[in-house]
């Protein structure tokens, strides 16, 4: 039972990094806050549905182009409403939150409601861990999580464009200086983070099915691990996603399953508490705290 | 002389006629609308003062949950009960964010919208306070036009006590400390306790509107932490202006009616409020209130000064 709940855990804590990190990263470069995540997260979702059931694609195309198709529409989200109230936070939270509010409600209105909103498996397979049955979907998160992290550094630490993102998470103005387009990378910024919420649908998706309060699951869930490890910061997302992805899951297991959310308010509550910006906000703490 | 005045009555004589001559129905209506502009008004409090909160439904719940526990299980008279939620309510709610308010900017916004979701989650979970079932049979104000007149009267002097307060030295600092936080700290101002305080009385009055809507309801459950309270309060404080509450109520006037006119689209009024959002935060930030009031103050140069 140990061992089973700790492959389950590391499977959870993986599904909240992948969950996470496109809203970190967003919020990491260019600071905007993209409260449309959970929203662009199950878009994707309904559109490799449709594209699969509707247009009659076999399922890697579809999920392809949905993800490709979220992530332009994330650049759309910038360049037609974000960049007109650049730098007002008011004004960017409301924004980001109407797109988002109009997007799954709309789909709840439409009635895509219902376990056969689903997308299928990427292989139908499952393994014996040490007594423990997973399913290779469940392998596939962690291992697909581990790539994204550890291609998302080598892209921010060895590549120009990725350089140029944290030129600008960094400082700005001084960005600007060096030739830098800020509002170019900041489109980048919010297209990755909406390409990265689709490919995060693609995973997980298939584990259950397609909700519009599935939307809003998924943005508490981002905010809890950013706000834990703190904002803007991608090893911070990697601690917090582990911490709660391990405490959910030992709770669940032995204490029982409608804990789990309580366990995660109180970690929220005690972290800020004693360190508001999270676990590892230090760069931002001067910037952030009062 | 009317010119000052007229303005300030518009609202004051409408909201006290308007019930006169409504139709029960419509009255309803009158206290919904009157719940959400005092929603609207403590969330444009907030927002005056560099918090920009999207959980309304927290001060809301809060309110309803904690006069649902008084009338219910200690059976208080709502008269009692009300005002005890809304001190206490306005209390916890300030004690559970105070540790947000350390810090600047998203993690308020951040803070605000997942909390009365986890909340609905704790208490859907633990099976405390009846759980899904929610607390139901609490006594209702004593009489329907009392009902109607406590919110109106509230939501007014809510209204008129907030523009004064915001008018004055305490209101300066306060926006002071919206945009630049920084001074304020160096003119020697604690803000930390400032924010505070403003978070109290944006609560309390949150939290009154939830315990009213209990006794109105004569139950509370978790639809008090539902995101209609949080996203219609937004919606009408940026509608009519941010900044203003007077915007927050004229908001809260076109955009309750409304949603009860267009009830026939069902799940597409909120889309449709999102969309509201998003329009008016880019294309007229400024909202209804502050054109309509930069237009009135023009007039001015019309008046014939010989007389």
């Amino acid at each position: 039972m140990f061992i089973g709940t700790l492959v389950y855990a590391i499977v959870n804590s993986f599904t909240l990094i992948l969950l996470a990190i496109g809203f970190n990263l967003t919020f990491g470069i260019s600071g905007v806050a993209n409260f449309a995540y959970g929203a662009l997260y199950i878009m994707s979702a309904y559109l490799s549905w449709m594209l699969m059931n509707l247009m009659g694609l076999p399922f890697f195309p579809s999920a392809i182009l949905s993800i490709l198709a979220t992530t332009l529409f994330g650049a759309l989200m910038y360049r037609l409403v974000l960049l007109r109230v650049r730098g007002q936070a008011l004004s960017e939270v409301i924004a980001t939150f109407g797109i988002g509010l109009s997007i799954l409600e709309l789909f709840r209105y439409l009635g895509f409601v219902g376990f056969e909103y689903t997308l299928p498996v990427f292989f139908d397979h499952s393994f014996i861990i040490a007594g423990t049955y997973i399913d290779m979907q469940r392998i596939l998160i962690v291992g697909l999580g581990l790539l994204l992290v550890v291609s998302l550094w080598l892209f921010t630490h060895h590549t120009a464009t990725g350089l140029a993102f944290r030129g600008i998470a960094q400082d700005e103005r001084t960005a600007l200086t060096f030739g830098i387009d800020s509002d170019w990378i900041a489109t980048l910024s919010v297209s990755l983070g909406a390409g990265l919420a689709a490919i995060a649908a693609t995973i997980i998706i298939p584990l259950g099915s397609i909700s519009p309060s599935e939307g809003y699951d998924v943005l508490i869930k981002a905010l809890a691990v950013c706000i834990i490890g703190g904002l803007g910061s991608t090893g911070g997302v990697i601690a917090a996603g582990f911490i709660i992805g391990f405490a959910e899951r030992f709770t669940d297991t032995y204490f029982g399953s409608h804990w789990t959310m309580i366990v995660s308010l109180i970690a929220i509550l005690i972290v800020l508490v004693i360190k508001p910006s999270g676990l590892f906000g230090q760069q931002k703490e001067l910037e952030e705290r009062i | 002389m009317l010119y000052v005045a007229g303005p300030r009555l518009l609202p004051v004589v409408l909201f006290l006629t308007l019930p006169l001559i409504l139709s029960p129905y419509w009255q309803r209506v009158m206290i919904s609308l009157a719940v959400f502009a005092m929603l609207a008004i403590s969330w444009d409090m907030l927002a005056q003062s560099g918090m920009i909160s999207l959980g309304q439904a927290l001060f809301f719940g809060m309110g309803a949950y904690l006069s649902g526990i008084f009338n219910h299980l200690w059976g208080f008279h709502p008269f009692i009960s009300i005002p005890l939620a809304t001190v206490f309510g306005g209390l916890i709610c300030t004690l559970i964010l105070l540790p947000v308010l350390r810090l600047r900017g998203i993690y308020f916004s951040m803070f605000t919208l997942i909390l009365p979701l986890m909340l609905v989650r704790t208490i859907e979970a633990t099976k405390i306070f009846g759980g899904t079932e929610g607390l139901s049979g609490m006594s209702p104000l004593p009489s329907g036009w009392l009902e109607l007149y406590l919110i109106i009267v509230a939501t007014l002097i809510v209204l008129f006590g907030f523009r004064r307060l915001m008018a004055s030295d305490y209101g300066l600092v306060l926006k002071g400390i919206r945009d630049n936080d920084r001074s304020v700290t160096n003119a020697g101002i604690n803000i930390y306790r400032f924010k505070a305080q403003a978070l109290f009385l944006s609560s309390a009055v949150g939290a009154f509107a939830g315990a009213y809507m209990t006794h109105v309801y004569m139950f509370v459950g978790m639809p008090v932490f539902a995101l209609d309270y949080s996203i219609m309060p937004i919606a009408s404080a940026v509608v009519g202006g941010v900044g203003s509450f007077a915007g927050a109520v004229l908001g809260a006037v076109i955009l309750v009616p409304l949603s009860e006119v267009l009830r026939g689209l069902g799940g597409l009024r909120i889309v449709l409020y999102g969309l509201f959002l998003v329009i008016f935060i880019v294309a007229i930030p400024e909202g209804i209130f502050h054109y309509i009031q930069r237009k009135y103050q023009q007039v001015e140069r019309w008046v014939d000064v010989d007389r």
